[in-house]
């Protein structure tokens, strides 16, 4: 049981600072996913919270005690690698018992029944005598998982663990680990990934982080639903949502806007009156347009390209916007001819408003809701 | 027509290098059976089969402490350079510190001095530490240059070994010292043998050390007894018992060699795939 609270950690190499003052409260036993694009630090501060990066600024604390000069299993974490990281000369026994040899205090027979439980919980028995060379990805990286459950941590931490095992494997180890999350009552974990179907399904909160910044903490649905600022809006949803540069033509109790590449919407978002006339952003998730045959369908175009994924059919439009075309995400499939002209429309709550500097503009009644 | 011309000229030129290789071991062993007058007679087939050398050269006063005092600088001087050049390997390849780059090339240059050139720098210190005369000082000297190509080979091999290892180690509680002797020494195996057995030839065939800080016949490592092996007279070289003495050393080689041969294969190419 133990909670982390992360105080304006900052972390520089040389001079080159890649984290910008993280703050971050995690709850005991809670699942917490970063996420975020490539190089943006999430692998950094995951190391930095397990002791393998020193820390340039900030404090970290794990169970109300600061822990910026602990190593690694004085914090009580334990981590998963990417890459697995097994001991290649270690029989599969030996690598997950590794760590408890090295303690003081442990008994042979204490170990042998960790190992054996992490072992059966993990359905790697058949393994145990092997080297990891004679083993699959997948068995490798249950392994990997092993090793960190007989330490008996008080915080998982996950570096992409999946990412380097096939579709099918993927989906049933990430159950995997959603069961151990389960299993494991009070065990912190953290988890690294750019899968946002993994994100979505593991979380309690999901971290969004961006140029060593967080953007958002929340939820998976929170996140999806009224994402705080255009950057999260993009990143969660795929295809990501649609943004169209708009001018807030009237503001008030409810808001007139004219998005470009489409005629005028009301939203029902209370803006304050200094916002009238400034230029805003609209957006539009494609899971939310549908076809309309309505002459005053909001947006109208040609279709550009239609993509079957068998349950769903991705449509891009050209709405006169160059380069940029506009998606929609139908049910089912769809046959459109290249070129055919279209009307689409949204439900009006569906589509959301951000000021010019892209952060989201919601309206009081949704913000106390 | 061109093929068969192109592969006679092929083992043509594998038979000349072999015999240009082997010949002169092949000549020390004929050379070593003969006796008496034999020896000065030529022939390359063995006609003549006689161990009195090697009786000789076995009672001969001092050759098997020669030979014993030989194994024992080897085997230390192997096993002082491997635990100095594994130690500082992980601080050279793992740590980062200011000088790394320096110190390493500073190494490398040390490597590079001719022995003649730090011989009476060497000598001076060997006197001052009182160690003359004794092995200790062949011990001490060896090092000189047993361990700056130790230390390079390894620093570089344990460079390549994955660091997400390194860490997995750190995050299950291992210090420094528990990661160096059970994760990393065991992955590098081949590279132990192939630096380990050079150290031990290199001080095996030393030479002029050996002559110089070591003046006791009893103390001697073998090269400098064989150069000075006497006959019964001033004017008479023994011929057969230093051709005798000779297979006798090199023999232990060629079995540490075979011995440990298949790990030298991988030891070399063991860089380019990594397991
Ligand atoms: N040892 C280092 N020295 C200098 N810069 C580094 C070092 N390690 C990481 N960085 C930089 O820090 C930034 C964050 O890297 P990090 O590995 O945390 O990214 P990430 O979010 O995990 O990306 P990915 O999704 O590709 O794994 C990157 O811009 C990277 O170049
Ligand atoms: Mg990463």
């Amino acid at each position: 049981m133990a909670n982390l609270k992360l105080t304006k950690v900052r972390k520089a190499y040389g001079s080159v600072e890649v984290l910008h003052g993280i703050d971050l409260d995690i709850r005991a036993g809670e699942f917490v996913v970063f996420v975020g694009p490539s190089g943006c630090g999430k692998s950094t501060l995951l190391r930095v919270i397990a002791g393998l990066e020193d820390i340039t600024g900030g404090t970290l604390e794990i169970g109300g005690r600061v822990v910026n000069a602990l190593t690694p299993k004085q914090r009580g974490i334990a981590m998963v690698f990417q890459s697995y990281a097994l001991y290649p000369h270690m029989t599969v026994y030996d690598n997950m018992a590794f760590g408890l040899t090295l303690e003081k205090g442990t008994g042979k027979e204490e170990i042998d029944r960790r190992v054996r439980e992490a072992a059966r919980i993990l359905q790697i028995e058949p393994y145990l005598d092997r080297l990891p060379k004679a083993l699959s990805g997948g068995q490798r990286q249950r392994v990997a998982i092993g090793r960190a459950i007989t330490r008996d941590p008080q915080v998982f931490l996950f570096d992409e663990p999946l990412s380097n095992l096939d579709a099918a494997l993927r989906v049933q180890t990430r159950i995997e680990i959603a069961r151990l999350h389960e299993r494991m009552e009070g065990t912190t974990m953290i988890y690294v990934t750019h899968d946002q179907v993994e994100a979505m399904t593991l979380a309690d909160r999901i971290v969004v982080l961006n140029k060593g910044h967080v953007e958002q903490v929340g939820s998976p649905m929170e996140l999806y639903n009224s994402p705080d600022n255009l950057f999260v809006a993009k990143f969660l949803g795929s295809p990501s949502m649609n943004i169209l540069p708009a001018t807030i033509e009237s503001a008030g109790a409810t808001t007139r806007v004219v998005p470009q590449g489409g005629s005028t919407v009301d939203l029902p978002v209370a803006t304050p009156g200094s916002l009238q006339g400034k230029p805003a952003h609209l957006g539009i998730r494609p899971e939310d347009l549908s076809v309309s045959d309505d002459r005053a369908a909001p947006f109208r175009g040609t279709v550009v390209l239609t993509e079957s994924l068998g349950e769903v059919t991705l449509v891009y439009i050209d709405i006169g916007r160059a380069d940029e075309p506009f998606v929609a995400k139908l049910p089912g499939e769809v046959a459109m001819e290249r070129g055919t002209r279209i009307g689409l429309t949204a439900r009006p709550e569906a589509m959301r408003l951000f000021d010019e500097s892209g952060q989201a503009i919601r309206s009081q009644m949704r913000r106390a809701a | 027509m061109p093929y068969a011309v192109k592969r006679t000229g092929f083992y043509a030129l594998v038979v000349f290098i072999v015999l240009f290789s082997v010949f002169p071991f092949y000549y020390a062993i004929l050379t070593s059976l003969k006796s008496g007058t034999a020896l000065f007679r030529v022939n390359y087939l063995p006609v003549d089969f006689s161990l009195a050398n090697y009786e000789g050269v076995l009672t001969n006063g001092v050759f098997p402490t020669n030979i014993l005092n030989s194994v024992i600088l080897a085997v230390v001087v192997v096993a002082i350079s491997l635990f100095l050049a594994v130690t500082a390997a992980y601080a050279l390849s793992r740590i980062n510190f200011a000088g790394r780059g320096l110190l390493l090339l500073t190494i490398l240059a040390v490597s590079m001095f001719p022995q003649i050139a730090v011989l009476a720098g060497l000598f001076e210190m060997v006197r001052w530490a009182g160690v003359y005369n004794t092995l200790f000082s062949l011990i001490f000297a060896y090092m000189i240059f047993t361990l700056p190509f130790t230390v390079w080979v390894l620093t570089t091999f344990m460079r390549d070994l994955p660091i997400e290892i390194e860490e997995a180690a750190i995050v299950d509680g291992a210090s420094p010292f528990t990661i160096v002797m059970r994760v990393f020494l065991p992955l590098m195996w081949p590279a132990l043998v192939t630096t380990g057995l050079l150290a031990f030839i290199a001080a095996w065939n030393e030479f002029l050390f050996a002559l110089t800080f070591v003046s006791n016949n009893a103390t001697r490592t073998v090269p400098v007894a064989i150069a000075l092996l006497s006959g019964a007279s001033e004017q008479e070289i023994p011929w057969g018992t230093i051709m005798a003495a000779s297979v006798i050393v090199t023999v232990p080689l060629i079995v540490l060699v075979l011995i440990f041969q298949r790990k030298i294969i991988s030891g070399l190419t063991a860089g380019g795939v990594k397991g």
